[in-house]
């Protein structure tokens, strides 16, 4: 037994970890240990990946490459293996995974697992839309290969599927041409909801990745940084080299604080509107910027933190993030991590894949005495507008709120592994 | 002076050996020379390496009864026939549990694993190196060789054998072609150490831990701590005097 954590550090119960680092023998592994969910990279924020007092079968060591032909892009590998060790080591190969989360310290497993998107999604739909096939081992004992043409049914199940359909050992993915590191980008500031749309719209066709920076303290007439991004054959002038910082140790109380937010925001604000303009940069500082940071979840202190992240559809989305916004601002509550973007019309692959077409907003907030009741009022927006919850994210929603937010759970539950169970599967289906 | 570095690896699915090769072909073109116990798991490392490494390296796989004498001088005999080798890199091992060690035959096994076969797989190679005045013996150590303690003196003796052997070594090819390295990892997050991580105490990233293995064989240097906190701990610990060492339950 040792303590585990997920991002958002709320909890830190003791754990059973198996460690598995043999492909062949993840069968016998699952085998006996039941119930119990993967744990990958531990960078869901909630208790998505956390099974208090039982077990967790650890897959980072399961991180090797299997195959790779550079011919047509495929990739095989197992569920281990972190997305930024497959970006350091394809893209100056000419190669890139299509589709990166906010963090590249994901896994595999893990990124199918939510079905996860980026600020591509316009361009490049989600991740499971690049994965053409994967293998499942179940505590019952089966191995499942399946794929968007082999087993359909196992695939839509295990994509955005929470980890709950079996253990995804290995999956096939299709990487996608890169001229290289580099993007073109810029950073737009702008005033009020309305221009954020307008900037948005105007991007889609032409910018890869776009996503906004908001300042979650400036309430309804929000202001924020539009950033938008594209692949480019320029280079800059001086190579990039990964950062090591690091928070070092958990200060005793959260940094970001009512104290500290506005002026926190401003900084930002201030620090970032002077890189407006257009400018040549390397992909891992602008699409990750956090993870130049190592345990930058330290900062919200020993109490942890949430992060809030709905969807709502375009009809009545942009009234329902005004209200949310300025729900937030009168709680005096988030943080300098407050992200919109919109998503495309493409339909997510999974059953209970978070992603479908409209705006997304994104907050964390540290875990304080009112937090929750803010929740409250901010779920009560998303579910009036038709919006529902991230998972991978949460670590509070209420059952009912999954289940209308999810309307294809029904269809999903035959398709659940017995014996895998985590402390979300328990709150939000039951078992 | 190919710009090509030729590394036979020992033990090479070890966790600690698996990402030093992984740095490897990942910063030029290498060819490995792959040598294991099991061969399922090392085609695995092998393929994964091959990945990595592109077309500009090669990967290949030697099977081998560690235990085994003239197994020992078949693989350096045969690695070293094939073409010039730059390092060898002598990694494998186990972590017995102190507590098992009660049964002789598990304690003698460790013995054996961890300081018998490392110590004649860098005799052989020596013997070849000597020859091309040539070559980088790197010999994977541990903090724990540094002194014996309560809590792992099989493991600890095995790998403190290393450590002598391994001062001989550097001795004896003094102002030759030829370096000795020593390196010595504190507790490190492989599945070897899952009962350490079990008791809650502190393991580093393999990933830096390999970094620093593949920088001190760069650099030649003798001894090699990873992380290198370790070199300032161990100097502590063994100049711990009796009275208070052995009032501690370190």
């Amino acid at each position: 037994m040792r303590p585990v954590s997920s991002w958002g550090r709320l909890s830190a119960a003791p754990h059973d970890v198996v460690e598995l680092a043999d492909r062949d023998g993840v069968a016998h592994a699952l085998a006996g240990r039941a119930p119990g969910i993967a744990y990958g990279a531990g960078r869901s924020y909630g208790d998505e990946c956390l099974n208090p007092d039982g077990t967790l079968w650890s897959t980072r060591g399961l991180d090797r490459l299997i195959a790779f032909d550079d011919t047509t892009g495929r990739l095989v590998c197992e569920a281990g293996v972190v997305l930024r060790d497959i970006q350091r080591l394809m893209i100056p190969r000419g190669w890139s995974l299509p589709v990166v989360p906010g963090t590249q310290i994901a896994t595999v497993g893990g990124a199918i697992a939510n079905d996860v998107h980026g600020k591509n999604h316009h361009a490049a739909g989600t991740f499971g839309d690049h994965v053409t096939s994967l293998r499942l081992v179940r505590t019952t004992g089966e191995t499942i290969a399946c794929g968007p043409e082999l087993r359909p049914d196992w695939f839509a199940a295990t994509v955005g599927g929470m980890g709950l359909t079996g253990l995804v050992v290995e999956a096939e993915l299709q990487l996608e041409r890169t001229p290289g590191p580099w993007l073109e980008a810029e950073t737009l500031p702008f005033a009020g909801l309305d221009a954020f749309f307008r900037l948005s719209e105007d991007s889609v066709a032409d910018w890869e990745h776009t996503v906004s920076w908001i300042d979650c303290t400036s309430g309804i007439d929000v202001r924020g940084l539009f950033l938008r991004a594209r692949p480019t054959t320029h280079e800059a002038g001086r190579p990039w080299r990964p950062g090591r910082r690091t928070v070092p140790f958990t200060p005793p109380v959260s940094l970001v604080n009512r104290l500290t937010l506005r002026s926190l925001n401003t900084a930002y604000y201030a620090l970032n509107r002077r890189r407006a303009g257009p400018r040549i940069v390397h992909y891992e500082p602008f699409l990750y910027p956090l993870d130049g940071i190592g345990a930058w979840n330290r900062l919200y202190g020993p109490r942890g933190f949430y992060q809030y992240q709905c969807v709502v559809p375009p009809g009545p989305g942009p009234q329902a993030v005004r209200d949310m916004l300025d729900a937030i601002a009168q709680a005096r509550e988030g943080s300098i991590l407050a992200v919109l973007k919109t998503f495309g019309d493409r339909p997510a692959p999974g059953l209970l894949s978070f992603v479908q077409p409209g705006i997304t907003l994104a907050l964390d907030f540290r875990n304080s005495p009112g937090v929750l009741g803010l929740f409250e009022r901010l779920d009560a927006i998303v579910r009036a507008a038709g919006g529902r919850l991230y998972p991978a994210k949460d670590a509070r929603m209420p059952r009912e709120m999954f289940e209308t937010g999810y309307p294809r759970l029904p269809e999903f539950l035959p398709y659940r592994d017995p014996g895998m169970s985590s402390a979300m599967s328990r709150r939000l289906m039951g078992s | 002076m190919n710009d090509r570095t030729r590394i036979v690896v020992i033990g090479a699915t070890a966790a600690i050996a698996e990402q030093c090769c992984r740095l490897w072909v990942q910063r030029g073109p290498t060819d490995l020379v792959l040598v294991a116990r099991d061969a399922a798991k090392a085609g695995r490392v092998a393929a994964d390496l091959r990945v990595r490494g592109g077309a500009g390296s090669t990967v290949e796989v030697m099977i081998a009864d560690f235990l085994d004498t003239a197994a020992i001088v078949r693989v350096a005999d045969a690695t070293t026939a094939a073409g010039r080798v730059d390092i060898v890199m002598i990694a494998h091992g186990v972590l017995t549990r102190q507590d098992t060690c009660g049964d002789i035959a598990i304690c003698r096994e460790s013995l054996e694993v961890n300081a018998v076969s490392p110590a004649l797989f860098a005799e052989a190679f020596a013997g070849h190196f000597a020859k091309a005045n040539h070559g980088t013996i790197a010999i994977i150590g541990s903090v724990a060789g540094d002194r014996g303690r309560k809590a792992n003196y099989t493991y600890g003796a095995a790998k403190g054998l290393l450590s002598r052997y391994a001062e001989g070594l550097e001795h004896r090819f003094a102002g030759s072609g030829v370096a000795v390295v020593l390196l010595k990892p504190g507790p490190t997050d492989t599945p070897m150490s899952a009962d350490h991580k079990a008791h809650g105490r502190r393991v580093a990233p393999v990933e830096d831990v390999a970094r620093a293995i593949v920088r001190g064989i760069d650099t030649r240097k003798a001894v090699v701590y990873a992380p290198a906190l370790w070199q300032l701990v161990m100097l502590i610990v063994r100049h711990l005097p009796r009275f208070v060492f052995n009032r501690l339950s370190i």
